[in-house]
């Protein structure tokens, strides 16, 4: 296994004399937050070079329709429709979700509040299990006979409830006890991190002096679990009419397909917020370290935050404007979604603030952060073409809207993630990443992503819709193949510079300069102890004085302030 | 490895215990699984008049039955958390596997109405109804069989006096099956 394998050399200098314990107990079965986190993050890597594959192959198909891609072969028309289903499906529930909230919730959750672990450790270890085994179930359900479910990420009804229109029998339900084992993971997982935070903070650690990012992670853990329910309830009833024979979602039989676009939007709209928070959380952190300032309006960033959960419940119908509901409820909905874009907006224009006046380093992490915040922006503005449903009618389905979410979830889990990671990896490895590798990763990335979406807005705009697999075949948009040329040419730029991390990552994690405790100089309590901290985190665990970001002190003469120094040791107040 | 608890576990920084808190949030995300299950049965229910008509076949009075027993089971429980507080734990125990038996009953009740409801051709694929009828009672049957087997494991520790905290918690689970009960008897039984 990839991940035991990468992180048995790195645990032998993390060797703890009085925690011996064997490779199984340690690597694979291990309770302690820490490994349970690089176990996340490692399956997550893994499952998005897996998405990250799938997207090579069929975006070569759509730039060169009926040609064999090399280390891949033909794609068929059902392999077509599995790659680009399976492709969102890994990338939001098994990218986003496992990196953003389990990697960085699990392994900073404690450490960030001054625990030696999460409060349930063994639920933890069970929620990876389950998580791991959802992986497997969704990976083996390609290779059944019949293929992989091909009915889109959104899995609608009726295609995707009967064998007879899918012709994916074992696929579909595969598919879908896969998704419904990584809701349980991330459920188990979820209540772990609320409970965490809730009650093992550090003594004298007051609901100010929590970090905003565990606030985002915790409040994201929140917001899924109170959305997902209906849509394990949906899974059931999907589950009964692939297995049993049920028509809960067949009109011919009274039931009702539509319900399940309801069940599904009303947690899939929410999800979006759930994977957004925590990155807009990491970019925080990383923001006020590297302009040496504090947060701008610490509060009212978390009124922001609750704000745009509370608001991202009623959203959801926005993705059924053109699926026969009221016109009048297509109203209410223009403007709650119109709405939800005020907080998001002004917890941007707080983090501009916060960098106003800073002494910014940009830094690797540094940079990353900044892209987030421009990138999303593009995906937040371009949301509003989508949101308000006398555009929406024209755009729906169309590229337009799958650059439009890759917008958003690109920064969210591939550009929030990178942030995450090299700011964090000195802490979880003990050594610091290469900066000019991961500087020439940075803009290569960046440079490759816009060059993939921009030109599919271009062909949306056009009227190019989505899940076609060969634009060939229509004669008004086959001259625009120029276009898909170049955003396959631009992703496979992309994925081209990916080694750079790769490598950057691997050689740092054993060759890189050791990093000491606090390499970046931030006040947050993880910073404080060794890297990468020990079974247990801290020979004595901390007491916290003031809240994360008090940088800059006027008065004082270092321009940091750890939250675990006493107040009599400052030199002048 | 060890079994021993970290710090993080024995720390309330909200005064509520860390077990008792997770169990709440467990009902939380429950009550979201079955307020949308049960929500989308009321949509359909309000949608389709003629469902009434097969509402009548369902038998009252087992779902009648069922609900005094629940209801004594959950009178139960309070008993043993009564007794687990007094530290108590054999009472404690013995009051737990009065719960369970009761948990078993309903149980062998759902099974019995099953029985002769499938013999009279009314199966979870006979009409929109009762794919509902199925999937919600079957729903909150799997929550009454693991309410059971959890049980059993927290008397069997109890009975050695261990683990004490442990009766009140599955008193709360077992009572918010309860409930679900108390919602899904008028919704499937008596709205006819």
């Amino acid at each position: 296994m990839a991940e035991a394998g990468t992180a048995e050399t790195h645990g032998a200098h993390a060797h703890d004399a009085h925690h011996e314990q064997g490779f199984w107990s340690k690597y694979i079965f291990s309770t302690d937050h820490k490994m349970i986190a690089m176990q996340y993050m490692f399956t997550g890597i893994v499952m998005a070079l897996i998405g990250g594959y799938m997207s090579y192959a069929f975006r070569m198909q759509l730039a060169f329709p009926g040609q064999s891609v090399p280390g891949y072969g033909l794609v068929s028309q059902g392999e077509y429709n599995a790659l680009v289903t399976n492709h969102g499906t890994i990338m939001i529930f098994w990218v986003a979700m496992p990196m953003l909230i389990a990697a960085f919730g699990n392994y900073l959750i404690p450490l960030m509040i001054g625990a030696d672990d999460m409060v349930f450790p063994r639920i933890n270890r069970l929620s990876y299990q389950i998580f791991l085994v959802s992986a497997l179930v969704l990976i083996g359900s390609l290779f059944v006979p019949g293929g992989g479910f091909g009915g889109a990420w959104t899995a609608y009804p009726p295609l995707s409830s009967s064998a007879e229109y899918s012709l994916t029998p074992l696929g579909s339900t595969l598919w879908l006890v896969a998704v419904a084992l990584e809701f349980v993971a991330f459920l188990l997982g979820g209540i772990n991190f609320i409970t965490t935070l809730m009650n093992a903070r550090a003594p004298g650690m007051k609901m100010y002096d929590i970090p905003m990012v565990l606030w985002m992670i915790v409040v994201a853990s929140v917001l899924f679990m109170a959305s997902v329910g209906p849509l394990i309830a949906g899974a059931v009833m999907l589950f009964m009419d692939q297995v049993v024979g049920t028509g809960y979602f067949d009109p011919g039989r009274g039931g009702d397909p539509i319900l399940w676009q309801h069940l599904f939007w009303f947690f899939g709209h929410p999800e979006v917020y759930v994977v957004f928070l925590p990155a807009i959380g990491i970019v925080a952190e990383i923001i006020c370290t590297f302009s040496r300032k504090k947060l701008f309006n610490y509060k009212l960033i978390l009124y922001t935050v609750f704000a745009t959960a509370i608001i991202s419940f009623f959203v959801w119908a926005h993705h059924q404007f053109v699926a026969g509901i009221d016109p009048r409820m297509a109203n209410v909905f223009t403007i709650t979604t119109l709405i939800i874009s005020i907080p998001i907006a002004e917890m941007i224009f707080l983090y501009i603030a916060t960098l106003y006046g800073g002494s910014i380093r940009l830094t690797t992490p540094m940079l990353w952060a900044l892209a987030f915040i421009a990138e999303f922006m593009i995906g937040g503005i371009t949301g509003i073409f989508l949101g308000a449903s006398g555009s929406d009618i024209y755009f729906h389905d169309t590229y337009f809207v799958l650059a439009h979410f890759h917008y958003t979830f690109f920064p969210i889990a591939i550009i929030g993630f990178l942030a995450g990671i090299t700011y964090w990896f000195p802490k979880m490895f003990g050594r610091m990443m290469n900066e000019t590798l991961g500087k020439i990763h940075f803009w290569g990335t960046i440079a490759a992503f816009n060059s993939i979406f921009i030109p599919l807005f271009i062909l949306g705009t056009a009227g190019q819709h989505r899940r076609i697999y060969n634009y060939q075949n229509f004669p008004d948009l086959a001259d625009m193949q120029g276009l898909r040329v170049f955003a396959t040419t631009a992703l496979l730029v992309m994925l081209a510079f990916q080694a750079v991390f790769l490598f950057n990552f691997f050689y740092s994690m054993f060759k890189g300069k050791p990093a000491g405790k606090n390499p970046w100089k931030a006040n947050t309590l993880e910073w404080t102890t060794t890297s990468p901290p020990p079974h247990g985190n801290w020979a004595e665990l901390p007491n916290c004085y003031r809240g994360p970001y008090e940088y800059s002190v006027p008065g004082r003469e270092e321009d940091y302030w750890p939250q675990d120094v006493p107040p009599d040791t400052a030199p002048a107040e | 490895m060890s079994t021993t608890r970290p710090i993080a576990t024995t720390r309330s920084a909200t005064g509520i215990p860390t077990g008792k808190l997770a169990v709440w949030w467990v009902i939380g995300s429950e009550i979201v699984i079955f307020g949308g299950l049960l929500a989308s049965y009321v949509m359909h229910r309000l949608g389709h008049p003629e469902w009434a008509e097969y509402a009548s076949h369902t038998n009252t009075w087992f779902g009648a039955t069922n609900t005094f027993v629940l209801l004594t089971s959950s009178l139960f429980a309070v008993l043993a958390h009564h007794a687990a507080e007094q530290g108590d734990g054999k009472k404690a125990a013995k009051w737990l596997l009065g719960t369970c038996a009761g948990g078993l009953v309903f149980i062998c009740v759902k099974a019995v109405e099953w029985t002769g409801e499938i013999q009279h051709g009314y199966t979870i694929t006979a009409n929109g109804f009762w794919h509902f009828y199925y999937t919600a009672a079957g729903l909150h049957g799997l929550h009454v069989i693991a309410g059971c087997i959890i049980m059993l494991i927290i008397a069997n520790d109890a009975r050695k006096g261990k683990e004490l905290h442990r009766v009140e918690l599955i008193g709360i689970y077992w009572h918010f099956v309860d409930i679900i009960w108390i919602f899904l008897f008028p919704l499937l039984y008596i709205a006819k």
